[in-house]
């Protein structure tokens, strides 16, 4: 007869690795704790004493400064909240122009490094080598200087066609004046009809054997539905053009000297990393898979769409998300060329406010946050895209 | 089916497949496409180079002769900048005639960076070399003792700044890192967690944070009445930051290590503690040389950020030098250039000692 | 005398200026013969058998395949492609697709083939070398044996004239060696034209019709395999065989 298993008794050793870690951590915590409410109760005191007061009700206070350059609209009477807010706003704006860019060209670069002509090979490692070993703070100084001592005054700007100018002031060129919003459902419209074409495709592919266009059409349906955007939207032709006027240029788009040297700066400097990051990827492949693709008789296009990208993009995208994280992260740097991101209105803030702890406190959570969410969904496209194994 | 067999001795190929010309032909002119870009190229560098070159050396001014530079604006280089002002740059604020001791004490660190680099030198006694050589330096740099003239941290700056930085940074940044990769590790959910939120923390802040943090925050952390040197302030930031990318670098590294070996160790009897000293520290640290390097290499140019705070390495020292000088103000781009070219020398020897390792460590563990 | 599916003529070929890999090759493959490559390592045998898929070049001589020549023409080395199915020591399964999907993926993009047609043939070479249960599992979730069995039906999916194996079982461990043996073997008695380059001396006696022994990128020896076995007419394949035969 199977007697009934008695039931577990809890032994309270000193020796047991469970009570062992429980003190161990017990002393842990009290130890961190007392720390923290040590360095806490010293920055009380010293606030007191200083006359620094705490909170965050200076964000409803008027900034009282300018802002060189905003997405929306901003004027110094308005709120530290709403300066921050605008500093937010540019930080993205330079993050998104320069990951779209940065992408551009670093695949360009890393794929060049496999090219078959030596002098292009070179070219590219040259490149890499060269932006990667020096800081990114010396290139943005170095852009700036540029900038400002190559380019001529605002009053005689280069032009190109009397279209684009380019100054100390920044670059302005023309933009439509109407009809952006319709142009742009016309081209999302396009995107849509796009992915339907080829998913069109694939079906007939997989019915008949016989594969059809999946690039041009697509790319054909962007740019005739942009048109029937444009269309709709009346035909609107005026354009607002930019202009010299005798101090300045006036009109059109622009975009500044400090963003175009920041912008440039960040994006051929990570555009490096990004070239190597390409590259390990591409290389990680192994060459068995190469010649089993191609015994199979893929041809060369095949074999990179079919076998070989897809097992590079999975190497690939973690450190390149990493890389895009950089590059926002070294956007803070923007302080030493004299554009308004955040890191530059939260510092320009901490000094008018004195209130060090919380502008400190905001910068960190805006990095924070980008960085966070940009893990979480990495973690779980990695998960999705992993290789299953046993 | 027998059949007389006559051996063939080894013949030379008929067809030259290695040599300049095979070279020049595969590599350059392979087909249409690779033999237009060449042209293309070669078009460029004909059109470019002398311009460079006449710029760059030919048309340019060496001496530190101020007029003469302005004289050969926009037509040649004016390298007298780097002839003048070189000192300042390379040294910051040190006083003129202690430069000696500057130079130095960084000659002494860069051989102790240099030998740390030989296999040979990976013992425990390193560490104790390493406080030795670091003693040296304060004493040298600081002075106030040994008949040397005393000299105060804001003085200090330019090459020597930089060098220090980095490397007192990672040297106490190390022993920090491997214990909260440690406890990244650890079972314990508060340790883990404690660790997790440190690194994730500072991953994910700009580097120029955690610096304001040490410039702003740090002097409020101190009781009343005890104020911090700005430099301890910004090595505490720049530690605090280097500590959290090591620390997952050789997590990475502990990983890495096989379970069996920590199963071995268990059967042997050693405590946890022993298990990491003796057997997975030295392989996982062995194993994470190469990244090790790189994040050596980031935070090496990761110090020219100091500048925002006010401490003049490299970079802050060139803005030092030049900007308060109208006569030699607008030169900054070959000044520029200059110290472009030390911290390249630097970060590109580094770069090629990692490669270098890794190709060492991948050659032994193939059979 | 028919037409022979595989004849060298006179081929060279070099690594580099000076290693002089295959050394004048004669050699002529019969319709449904069945060759099996011997010879000690460096002697020049791997590199004979990927030359007639074109995966390594030969620099002198002619290399012809199912009555088409192979050069620098890329059609012509498309189609001998077409004819030639070959598995490889690393077994080189997609490991992001599923085993179906590998042996799928020519027979729809190259061979133009429907997906449900594709399919079917897919499964019925999976039945064949007996895995058709691991048919919707990733290679890496599969044993070393099971994975080169696909590598072998993926081969197959292309319903080739002749199969190349470049030393299969190399990478085995010991007790998966002999499921993918059992599938070559049954292979070998349906009628393809096989060369496989291989140390298993157990398969070349029982299903070769002739042994060839290389010896520094020469054909030193050929004979059918009970011949060749007992009675080895030079004195380096005598001193090949003692060695791999004597444990």
């Amino acid at each position: 007869m199977n007697s009934p298993v008695p039931p577990r008794r809890k032994t309270w050793s000193l020796n047991s690795r469970a009570t062992r870690g429980l003190i161990f951590q017990a002393i842990a915590i009290v130890l961190i704790a007392a720390g923290l409410w040590f360095l806490a109760n010293n920055m009380q005191e010293n606030m007191r004493v200083r006359g620094i007061q705490s909170g965050f009700d200076f964000l409803n206070m008027p900034a009282g400064f300018d802002i060189g350059e905003s997405l929306i609209a901003y004027e110094p009477d308005q709120s530290y909240g709403r300066a921050i807010w605008v500093g937010v706003l540019n930080t993205l704006k330079v993050a998104v122009v320069g990951i779209v860019l940065t992408t551009i060209i670093g695949v360009a670069i890393g794929v060049g490094r496999f090219s078959r002509n030596a002098l292009v090979r070179g070219l590219c490692y040259g490149y890499v080598e060269l932006f990667r070993n020096v800081p990114i703070l010396l290139q943005l100084l170095m852009w700036y200087l540029f900038f400002l001592e190559i380019l001529p005054a605002s009053n005689e700007a280069w032009s190109s066609a009397g279209l684009v100018f380019l100054s100390k002031a920044g670059l302005s060129f023309p933009v439509p004046a109407a009809g952006i919003g319709h142009v742009l459902s016309g081209a999302l419209a396009g995107l849509v009809a796009g992915w339907l074409w080829r998913q069109r495709v694939q079906k007939r592919f997989e019915l008949t054997g016989q594969d059809g266009d999946r690039f041009w059409v697509p790319v054909a349906l962007v740019v005739v539905l942009a048109i029937v955007g444009w269309v709709v939207a009346g035909m609107p032709r005026e354009w607002n053009v930019p202009e010299q006027l005798a101090f300045m240029v006036d009109g059109g788009a622009s975009a500044s000297a400090e963003f175009l040297a920041l912008l440039i700066g960040l994006v051929i400097y990570t555009a490096a990393f990004v070239a190597e990051v390409v590259r390990g990827g591409i290389q990680s492949v192994s060459r068995g898979q190469d010649e089993a693709a191609a015994a199979l008789g893929l041809s060369q296009r095949q074999k990179m769409k079919l076998v070989i990208l897809p097992q590079a993009m999975r190497v690939i995208i973690p450190p390149l998300t990493n890389q895009y994280l950089n590059l926002t992260k070294n956007s803070s740097l923007a302080v030493a060329v004299g554009y308004p991101d955040v890191v530059s209105i939260a510092n320009t803030t901490l000094n008018q406010s004195g209130r060090a702890v919380e502008c400190i406190a905001i910068i960190m959570l805006v990095y924070l946050s980008t960085s966070l969410s940009t893990s979480v969904i990495m973690n779980w496209y990695n998960q999705r895209m992993a290789i299953k194994e046993r | 089916m027998p059949q007389t067999f006559t051996p063939i001795a080894a013949r030379p190929s008929p067809v030259r497949i290695t040599g300049p010309i095979p070279w020049i032909r595969r590599n350059l002119f392979a087909d249409w496409r690779s033999t237009i870009t060449t042209l293309f190229m070669i078009g460029l560098a004909f059109y470019f180079l002398p311009a460079l070159w006449r710029w760059g050396l030919a048309g340019a001014v060496f001496g530190a002769d101020a007029d003469a530079c302005q004289a050969a604006r926009g037509s040649g280089a004016c390298w007298g900048v780097v002839t003048e002002k070189y000192r300042i740059i390379v040294f910051g604020r040190y006083p003129f005639e202690e430069q000696w001791r500057a130079l130095l004490a960084t000659s002494l660190m860069v051989g102790g960076l240099v030998l740390s680099c030989i296999r040979w030198f990976w013992k425990p006694w390193l560490a104790v070399m390493w406080v030795g050589i670091l003693a040296v330096f304060f004493v040298l740099m600081g002075g106030g003792s040994f008949g040397l003239s005393e000299i105060r941290t804001d003085l200090w700056g330019g090459l020597p700044l930089t060098v220090m930085l980095a490397t007192l940074s990672i040297f106490l940044a190390f022993p920090i890192a491997i214990l909260v990769a440690l406890g990244r590790r650890s079972r314990l959910p508060a340790i883990r967690s404690a660790c997790i939120v440190y690194i994730e923390l500072i991953r994910g802040v700009p580097l120029i944070s955690v610096l304001f943090m040490a410039s702003f925050m740090f002097p409020l952390f101190m009781p009343q009445g005890m104020s911090i040197d700005v430099l301890v302030r910004v090595v505490a930031g720049i530690t605090l930051f280097a500590a959290a990318y090591m620390a997952e670098i050789i997590r990475g590294g502990l990983q890495a290590i096989p379970k069996g070996q920590l199963e071995a160790a268990d059967t042997l009897g050693l405590s946890y503690w022993q298990t990491q000293r003796k057997i997975v520290l030295p392989q996982a640290l062995a194993m994470v040389v190469p990244s090790m390097m790189n994040n050596f290499i980031s935070i090496f140019k990761d110090t020219s950020l100091v500048t925002i705070v006010s401490l003049y390495e490299l970079t802050g020292a060139l803005a030092l030098a030049l900007n308060s000088d109208v006569e030699w103000r607008p030169f900054k781009i070959e000044a520029y250039l200059f110290i472009t070219l030390i911290y390249f020398i630097f970060c590109f020897a580094m770069s090629r000692y990692s490669l270098w390792v890794e190709k060492q460590l991948s050659a032994s563990k193939a059979r | 005398m028919t037409e022979p599916i595989i004849r060298f003529e006179k081929v060279n070929k070099w690594y580099g200026n000076d290693f002089h890999v295959l050394r004048d090759i004669d050699l002529e493959v019969a319709k449904g013969e069945r060759i099996v490559v011997c010879g000690p390592s460096g002697s020049g045998k791997s590199t004979l058998i990927r030359c007639i898929n074109r995966l390594e070049e030969h620099q002198q001589g002619n290399i012809i395949v199912n009555g088409i020549e192979l050069t620098d023409d890329i059609k012509a080395i498309d189609q001998v492609r077409k004819e030639v199915g070959m598995v490889f020591q690393q077994f080189n399964l997609f490991p992001h697709l599923t085993v179906l999907e590998n042996l799928t993926l020519s027979p729809m993009w190259v061979g133009k083939v429907p997906k449900k047609e594709a399919e079917e043939r897919a499964m019925q070479q999976l039945q064949r070398v007996r895995i058709a249960e691991q048919a919707s599992k990733y290679p890496l979730q599969l044993s070393g044996g099971q994975q080169q069995r696909v590598a072998i039906a993926r081969a197959l999916c292309l319903t080739p004239k002749i199969m190349l194996f470049d030393e299969p079982t190399s990478a085995l461990d010991p007790e998966m060696i002999k499921e993918v043996l059992d599938v070559m073997i049954e292979l070998a008695n349906q009628g393809i034209t096989m060369i496989c380059v291989t140390h298993e001396m157990g398969f070349a006696k029982a299903v070769a019709d002739r042994v060839i022994f290389m010896d520094q990128g020469q054909i030193v020896e050929q004979n059918k395999p009970h011949e060749f076995f007992n009675n080895p007419q030079n004195e380096r394949s005598r001193d090949f065989l003692s060695k791999i035969l004597g444990h």
